[in-house]
């Protein structure tokens, strides 16, 4: 349970929010040439990574916009929080 | 070699002030060399371990835990075991389970209390009920017991149920598996541990990997907190952390790793005599004996390591137990915890090997790993021991992702289980 800040209505409780997993992950440009590995990574294959993680987070009972955050999944803080579109911050690897 | 357990030592020990109980396992230093090493000593873990002594002659073997054994999800569940799920690999694999359950304490001379007092899951909806009846069909053709409830027997099977038609989300009837039930965890792990230590198998406790030695594309050994130790066929069961030996593998999965809770209330005289699941209020409630309350609550929607997990899940959870069992609305919750699951998206387990040689998997449990212990660690040893999986595990492979052929058990197991 965490207080997450939306980068449209301010610092709100977590449960306001919905998670929308790994951020970054690109969708196929030619979806029709992928091999069935390539839909696999894709679709299925996640980092899942214990410490430093960018997510997408959808304010779901608040302004309904989907937004970036970066999470150290260790210890649930949030280290940052960043728009859809913008460059992720350079200083969390 | 270890003593027997009987009524006979029992008294023995009694008279004794029970100070002289034999050692259950050992605690040793790593050996240099295994000829295999699971990594994870939960009940799944333990259970690999020992099958792998038993049934496929491997003396060499080591378990390496980075905790205590049985002190993570082994020890966090809500020890629910049923096997009525609806696909045919999945009626396979855990009936497979079920049956090795029913022997367990004869096979490991270890009380794990295993209670067949019967699951019984909750249709609150019509396509609940749709369901939930072609799920009971489903077992029925795969041989696993199964019987649909209407509301007045569901009633007469668990009188506490509030089945009045005017909450909101009425009881419109139920499954029932009786040979479902739970067991007792904790002894689960303990008993998996004296059996698989008495055929030589070596516990390592406080003993964390932090690191695969690979040979291209085969496996070397592993860096350990308790340095390097050689090895070919190393065994993954590390649950909600599969994906940190993975990555330490230069390998992906399909999980995420989400915290799931539960809770127990204060003893109180027996009230439950059964387990009673559903899925669409989600609330499971079941009594231990100790007179606890064992309520299960659900996973956060996020990706987290913490073994805590959100206020705002149990609340939900609470409420859904009120409205069906009104009787509890003065009961004080005790204790609350949580255990890091690794979920994969068609909420089926993975018991596989991998594209590197002697590196295999067992993970993606998810919310629902308890009851396939015994069957998990058996099929898992045979497929370490053969480099092959067996027919039962077959399905549960890790190419499943890439050619498509999943095991969608979402409506038998989305809700934690």
């Amino acid at each position: 349970m965490f207080l997450i800040n939306c980068p449209f209505c301010g610092e709100r409780d977590q449960s306001e929010f919905s998670s929308g997993g790994e951020a970054h992950i690109v969708r196929p440009k030619q979806p029709t040439e992928l091999s069935d590995d390539e839909w696999a990574e894709y679709l299925f294959m996640r980092k899942n990574i214990k410490g430093i993680q960018f997510e997408r987070w959808n304010h779901i009972h608040g302004c309904r916009k989907w937004f970036n955050v970066v999470r150290d999944t260790s210890n649930d803080k949030i280290l940052s929080v960043y728009k859809m579109g913008e460059k992720p911050p350079v200083n969390y690897k | 070699m270890k003593n027997k357990y009987s009524v006979f030592s029992l008294i023995k020990n009694a008279l004794s002030q029970h100070e002289n109980w034999q050692q259950a396992w050992g605690n040793p230093e790593p050996k240099k060399e295994y000829e295999a090493i699971i990594v994870g000593g939960g009940g799944h873990g333990l259970a690999t371990a020992y099958y792998l002594a038993k049934k496929h002659n491997l003396k060499n073997i080591a378990v390496l835990e980075k905790g205590w054994i049985g002190g993570g999800n082994t020890g966090r569940n809500t020890t629910i075991i049923r096997s009525n799920y609806l696909w045919d690999a999945s009626a396979g694999l855990y009936d497979h389970a079920l049956k090795l359950w029913e022997n367990l304490s004869q096979e490991l001379n270890y009380n794990v209390m295993f209670s067949q007092r019967g699951v019984m899951n909750l249709a609150h909806n019509l396509q609940d009920v749709r369901d939930l009846k072609r799920r009971t069909h489903a077992n029925r053709l795969n041989g696993i017991d199964a019987v649909w409830l209407n509301t007045e027997e569901v009633k007469k099977f668990c009188p506490i149920i509030n089945t009045s038609p005017d909450i909101r989300y009425p009881v419109l009837g139920g499954t029932l598996q009786r040979r479902a039930g739970t067991a007792r965890h904790d002894a689960v792990a303990w008993g998996y541990a004296r059996g698989a230590n008495e055929m030589g198998v070596d516990i390592i406790q406080n003993c964390e990997v932090k690191g695969i030695k690979r040979n291209g594309d085969r496996v070397e050994g592993l860096e350990t907190t308790k340095g390097f130790i050689k090895t070919n066929k190393i065994g993954v069961v590390a649950a909600g952390h599969s994906s940190v030996i993975a990555n330490m593998a230069g390998l992906k999965l399909p999980l995420e790793s989400k915290p799931l809770q539960a809770l127990v209330s204060e003893p109180v005289k027996p009230i439950i005599d059964t387990v009673v699941m559903s899925n669409a209020v989600h609330a499971y409630v079941s009594q231990s004996d100790k007179g606890e309350l064992v309520i299960g609550a659900g996973t956060d929607s996020y990706v987290s390591y913490t073994q805590r997990g959100s206020h705002n899940i149990v609340e939900e959870t609470l409420k859904a137990i009120l409205e069906l069992y009104p009787i509890f609305s003065r009961m004080k919750m005790l204790r609350q915890w949580g255990g890091i699951v690794d979920i994969c998206p068609d909420a089926s387990p993975i018991i596989s090997k991998t594209n590197i040689k002697g590196l295999y998997f067992n993970c993606g449990w998810g919310t629902g790993g308890f009851k396939a212990t015994p069957g998990s660690g058996d099929l898992f040893a045979h497929t370490i021991a053969n480099d092959e999986p067996h027919k039962l595990n077959a399905a549960f492979n890790l190419n499943r992702f890439v050619s498509g052929d999943l095991v969608d058990e979402h409506g038998a197991a989305a809700v934690a289980h």
